[in-house]
């Protein structure tokens, strides 16, 4: 389900005797890819280029659309976060102990990619707004989670969730004890092992899987726009400000918001794809195949 | 053995973890879906029914399983293929074309719409052409088919590159060596020994392109009984005020979300080897 993005194994995979269908096989694939994905990118990326710095500073001079890029922005942060700290909880004890409903828990981890956005958005809305099944014990605390940034965290903390748990979940299965016994027959209280030997080994899928619940939170469409209550300036994310700035007609400022986007994407991907490499120094192989 | 080693937790804390961890997804995950049915069956199981039977309903659901059923079959062919070409070639660029594989994933959809519109749009860089023809792609099937297909394009290759890998080529090569042609190695070696693992991709992808609704939401134009499919019908009973009806079509949808859930477990646990290590579930 795309939870794990680093490329395959580091073994070659040039036979010895050669396999049928290369350029069959490379050449439709990568007809494809152009046709559905890079041809559509592309569109966006030449539009964006042929703007000028008047249609540019209109479109970013916005206050709306500045609100609209701080709100997505720092609820996608805050979430990832929240969404890595929840994985990292739920991935330990999934894998470190064992109880009863350990693996409808495991089951339930998936569902947030399984059920449609727009599904997950006004049942999380009907939870969490004043009369709902939690709202109503919150909004006498003073607490307002729907129609408020909070419910927009609260929906992509939601999303980011499998990504974050699938992600821990490898490493941590195929995290050998050897290393945490040796520290504690070397007198290392639980915690300080803890600190030092586990959590530098799943750093990395922790900078991954924040990475992977970042990019999808960014661009969350349909679990956001029901719980948030979009008011302008306040609660309205970017995906939403391209919506309604082409149902404006107002192409330029829609390509404009739209562009970041899909830069701020980029840059996620190459941090995905980069974070194994970093971290590939003076590791032993952790390859399961 | 150890249990008073100190390589385990006290069994307070051991017990406090599982309870917040379990606490966590009853409120964000077990709750939602329960208030989905609960809210869906909330004036009874007639009122579920006419919900669902409605025309602008019925019509939603056909569309939603006509994209269904051009996404899968199509993801299924061309993520075979990809797969094949990188799994067991090497070639100049590599890296780089596994890493746009996975763009969509990246992508918020509704930039992905914003491009289809940019393409094929009444002043989109195909508008002549559509227009000579009298084709038409946004506001209409193909266009929502497009969209899909580009969310959900990943699924498949990147659930088969790492099982190809996994699986060597060595069954392969015997087959070609005892004679085999590409297509006979293709369908007694390379298909049977993939199927689970591209089950498992096409499984992946049906769930996305069913529940597909940022990107669809922006080339289908919102045409009752033409362009709507349940994840858009939804929204607009939601935005009506028909809270039953919203909740119906979403428990439709819920319902097979859990029957992915479950097929998926099931690989998971019964056919590990036929997928992705990492998905292994012991």
């Amino acid at each position: 389900m795309g939870l794990r993005m680093r490329s395959g194994a580091g073994r070659p995979a040039r036979p010895p005797r050669p396999l049928p269908g290369f350029g069959l096989s490379l050449g439709l694939g990568m007809a494809w890819l152009g046709a559905v994905v890079l041809l559509p990118l592309l569109a966006l990326t030449v539009s964006a280029a042929g703007l000028d710095a008047e249609a540019w500073t209109r479109a970013l001079q916005d206050a709306r659309v500045q609100a609209a890029l701080r709100v997505s922005f720092g609820a996608a942060a805050i979430a990832a976060v929240c969404a890595s700290l929840a994985g990292t909880l739920v991935a330990w004890v999934l894998v470190r102990y064992r109880f009863p409903g350990r693996r409808l828990l495991d089951a339930l981890v998936d569902l947030p990619f399984a059920l449609p956005t727009a599904v997950a958005g006004i049942a999380l809305t009907a939870v969490y707004s004043g009369n709902g099944w939690v709202g109503r014990w919150l909004e006498p605390l003073g607490v307002k989670i729907a129609y408020t940034q909070v419910g927009i965290v609260i929906a992509l903390i939601f999303i980011g969730l499998p990504f974050a748990v699938r992600t821990l979940q490898p490493v941590l299965e195929s995290l050998g004890r050897e290393a945490e016994e040796a520290a504690a027959s070397l007198g290392a209280s639980r915690l300080t092992a803890l600190r030092r030997v586990v959590f530098p080994e799943l750093l990395p899928a922790l900078l991954t899987g924040f990475s992977l619940a970042f990019a999808r939170g960014l661009g969350e469409y349909g679990s956001v726009i029901f719980i948030a209550g979009n008011l302008p300036h306040r609660t309205e994310i970017a995906p939403l400000l391209v919506v309604i700035r082409l149902e404006e007609y107002d192409y330029g400022g829609a390509i404009a918001i739209a562009a970041l986007l899909l830069a701020a994407s980029f840059v996620c991907l190459l941090a995905i794809n980069a974070i194994p490499l970093l971290f590939s120094h003076g590791r032993r192989g952790t390859d399961d195949a | 053995m150890h249990d008073h080693s100190p390589l385990r937790e006290p069994p307070w804390v051991r017990r406090a973890l599982i309870s917040v961890a379990a606490l966590l997804m009853l409120a964000l995950v077990v709750l939602p879906l329960a208030m989905v049915l609960s809210a869906a069956f909330g004036e009874g199981f007639r009122a579920w029914m006419d919900a669902l039977t409605m025309p602008d309903a019925l019509s939603a659901l056909r569309l939603t399983l006509f994209t269904v059923a051009i996404v899968l079959p199509v993801n299924a062919v061309f993520g075979v293929l990809a797969a094949w070409a990188i799994a067991r070639f090497d070639f100049f660029g590599k890296r780089v074309l596994i890493a746009l594989i996975d763009l969509p994933f990246a992508v918020s959809p509704v930039v992905a719409g914003l491009c289809l519109v940019l393409l094929f749009g009444s002043q989109g860089w195909f508008a002549e052409i559509l227009r000579d023809y009298d084709i038409r792609i946004l506001f209409a099937r193909p266009g929502i088919v497009l969209a899909t297909l580009f969310i959900t394009f990943p699924f498949v290759v990147r659930e088969l590159i790492p099982l190809m890998q996994q699986q060597g080529v060595e069954e392969e090569l015997a087959a070609r060596s005892l004679g085999a042609g590409a297509w006979t190695m293709f369908t007694r070696i390379t298909l049977p020994n993939i199927r689970w693992g591209l089950l498992y991709g096409v499984l992946l992808c049906g769930a996305r392109a069913m529940g597909e609704f940022g990107a669809v939401s922006v080339v289908s134009g919102h045409i009752r009984g033409q362009t709507n499919t349940l994840p858009l019908h939804i929204e607009i009973l939601y935005n009506e005020f028909d809270s039953t009806g919203a909740f119906a079509a979403a428990s439709l949808l819920s319902c097979m979300a859990l029957i992915t859930l479950l097929v998926k477990f099931w690989l998971e646990s019964r056919h590990a080897d036929g997928i992705a290590a990492s998905h292994r579930r012991h």
